[in-house]
């Protein structure tokens, strides 16, 4: 039953002939979280994607195997575990909570039967153990079947416990906690390419774990002054890159990102490279280092490139090119005009995530009002889309979304001053090697699926 | 919004409001503009009455604009006017009522913005998004508590560094923590912690700046003031809070 739409959308005017963005189709209105879901992730091969929320919870879902029956099945992605990942704590010394809302997930790649990914909130990181129990042992001596043990003097014969099936369940065991190494709030964590270290960051210091190791990391960047009056920059995020486990980057509150080469010393205090976009004179306020800001980068699959989402914009830089980027694209620059009721209501402190597609061809960032967007790198086209149960009834074709920046209003268009900002799609994910994307907007998950065929 | 308040008060038919310097009637708006953004954000970087740690890159980045402001105002000569005329004293006063003010009438009303916009308005009528006209009227000297401030003047020996005392405004102004006697720890040890950040910024700049010789009497004397001293005492306060920023 599900509908046939036709080949061409008679309410699209516009072609994205690129990676058929033109037909992605609201494959299932999600599930609700009870929480405000604050990060979305899919692993190494898009068969599991996990969600983190305000509340501590992860919720991993996982991807239907196709089904001659249920053709049109195929491809959603159903819930496969639930687990709470970090309680709320407090820290009696200085009398502050320590919220347990999950910060990041960032999976590990498959190496056995069970599926490993790190969770973290502000202060502590998390290694969980995600496996499959659809057998159980049965028969054993020294204790029935309801576990109690036996009277020894009871048993007169031995025999060998077999392994009988049982209902498929999924468990969650913490098998690693790496905590207080962080004294301010990770924003950021990042698996290494030799699968045996990754990075926490925080908003002065970036420290280097190694899987086994929960009592102790290396710190590799550090930049607390030594006079706290003199803060002015934080980091933001931090990468490592993809295939190269010695290098990775970091973004900072002032629009810079420093590219570290840890084998150029124990400390990476000096950058091997510096990305910064000289500053346009004709643009500057009060608010330009605010909007300049870093609040996500991104390593393209192939290692070649890194992308920045600043408050206005989404750049593309080359690894090989450090004074500007070699693309820039605007997310909703009619905010421009609006920066100071932006301030005032926090919203310009809003942090959004961007993400690459798995050809590094397509890049999607998060907006206002439940838009998000999407830019071709090849076509240079570009789309805003809405993730909302009012538009998007299931199945249904993504229909383009405009805002109208001034003058007269479209039928279809929404006007800058109606956009809003309570609705913020901040994460995005996109999976590794298909068409397929999971938006986050607040307490809702959506997943968009290109249709083929 | 601010700035429609400025267009109907103000400047009828003013329509460019956004910051040009273009003509003698745009001054003044551009002015009244950054002081209402240098109101805000002092605002906004006093506001931690949150459980949790307050974010530190939002901390950082409001502190940054404030020293932007205040650079800018010491360039164009606003900062200086405004220095030259006041004296150092009262304005001590002037900071040791404000933080009374603040810290009573925030510790009933739990933390709102109201109170907190009222040390530097008058008559707040009590939304974040007044005009800017109200944020830039006079302000009267608030009546002060004789037994608090006596208790803030005799509080006067230093103390050990508090430790790991680590919310995000304090780790910006630590350098008060290393300075100044730990005066707001033993007198506001009933306050909630929340509002520590204010009581840091300000009486720490009071024990800096050897307030135990204010003379009280000076207080009521500034109950006369007009919008100019009140641009004034709102950048006295700021001088201060940014004497800590920068390290003058």
């Amino acid at each position: 039953h599900a509908s046939a739409l036709p080949a061409e959308n008679v309410n699209t005017r516009q072609r994205f002939p690129c990676c058929g963005l033109l037909r992605l189709f609201n494959s299932q209105c999600s599930t609700t979280a009870t929480d405000i879901i604050s990060t979305v992730e899919f692993n190494h091969t898009g068969e599991l994607l996990a969600t983190g929320d305000k509340g501590g919870r992860v919720v991993i879902f996982q991807r239907e195997q196709e089904s001659k029956n249920q053709p049109h099945r195929r491809g959603e992605y159903n819930v496969y575990s639930t687990f709470q990942s970090h309680e709320p704590e407090f820290d009696y010394l200085k009398s502050l909570e320590i919220e347990e809302k999950i910060n990041k997930i960032r999976w590990l790649p498959q190496q056995n039967a069970a599926y490993f990914l790190l969770s973290t909130n502000d202060k502590t990181v998390k290694l969980w153990k995600v496996s499959e129990r659809d057998k159980r042992p049965e028969g054993y001596n020294l204790k029935d079947e309801d576990g109690r043990l036996r009277d020894p003097s009871m048993i007169t014969m031995l025999r060998v416990p077999v392994l009988r099936p049982m209902d498929l369940m999924v468990e969650a065991t913490p098998r690693r906690v790496f905590a207080n190494a962080h004294t301010y709030h990770i924003n950021s964590i990042s698996v290494n390419s030799d699968y045996e270290t990754y990075m926490s960051a925080d908003d002065l210091r970036i420290n280097l774990w190694n899987f086994e190791i929960t009592n102790q990391s290396f710190n590799i960047v550090d930049i607390k002054p030594a006079n706290m009056e003199e803060l002015t920059e934080v980091i933001t995020a931090a990468e490592f890159h993809p295939h190269h486990c010695n290098t990775f980057v970091y973004s900072s509150s002032k629009g810079t990102i420093r590219l570290c080469d840890m084998r150029a010393s124990a400390l990476c205090d000096r950058h091997s490279k510096f990305f910064e976009e000289p500053e346009d004179p004709s643009n500057r306020s009060f608010f330009s280092e605010i909007i300049s800001s870093i609040s996500d980068v991104k390593f393209s699959h192939s290692g070649r490139y890194i992308m920045t989402r600043d408050y206005l914009t989404v750049k593309v830089w080359d690894l090989n090119m450090e004074n500007r980027p070699i693309e820039t694209y605007q997310v909703h620059d009619y905010l421009r005009s609006k920066l100071c009721s932006l301030y005032e209501n926090d919203c310009i402190f809003d942090k959004f995530e961007c993400v690459w597609n798995g050809s590094d061809s397509v890049i999607m960032t998060g907006s206002y009002n439940n838009f998000f967007r999407m830019f071709d790198r090849n076509t240079k086209r570009d789309v805003t889309l809405e993730a909302s149960r009012e538009n998007s009834k299931p199945r249904a074709i993504l229909k383009p979304r405009k805002v109208c920046v001034g003058g007269k209003r479209r039928k279809d268009e929404i006007s800058v001053d109606s956009l809003d900002f309570s609705k913020k799609i901040l994460h995005t994910a996109w999976h590794p090697s298909e068409n397929i994307i999971a938006v986050a907007a607040t307490n809702n998950l959506y997943i968009f699926q290109d249709k083929v065929n | 919004m601010f700035v429609r308040g400025l267009k109907r008060k103000c400047f009828d038919g003013e329509e460019d409001i956004e910051g040009t310097l273009a003509g003698f009637k745009a001054i003044p708006s551009y002015n009244l503009q950054r002081q209402s953004l240098l109101d805000m954000s002092l605002v906004k970087l006093q506001l931690c009455h949150m459980l949790v740690e307050p974010n530190l890159c939002r901390s950082v980045l409001i502190a940054n604009t404030v020293r932007q402001i205040q650079e800018e105002m010491t360039q164009d000569g606003t900062w200086q006017m405004i220095n030259t005329q006041s004296a150092g004293q009262t304005s001590l006063d002037r900071l040791v009522s404000t933080d009374i003010l603040c810290r009573s009438s925030k510790e009933q009303a739990e933390g709102k913005l109201v109170p907190v916009y009222s040390t530097f308005t008058k008559d707040c009528e009590g939304t974040q998004s007044q005009d800017n006209s109200e944020i830039m009227s006079t302000v009267t000297s608030p009546q002060v508590p004789k037994n608090l401030q006596s208790n803030m003047w005799e509080m006067e020996n230093p103390q050990e560094n508090r430790g790991n005392f680590q919310k995000s405004l304090d780790q910006i102004f630590e350098t008060l923590e290393n300075k100044s006697p730990n005066t707001v720890e033993d007198l506001f040890s009933e306050v909630d912690n929340s509002y520590y950040d204010l009581d840091t910024v300000l009486t720490g700049m009071m024990s800096n700046t050897k307030m135990g010789h204010c003379d009280l009497e000076t207080f009521p004397s500034q109950t006369s003031t007009n919008s100019k001293s009140n641009c004034k005492s709102d950048l006295n306060e700021l001088d201060h809070i940014v004497e800590i920023l920068v390290e003058s």
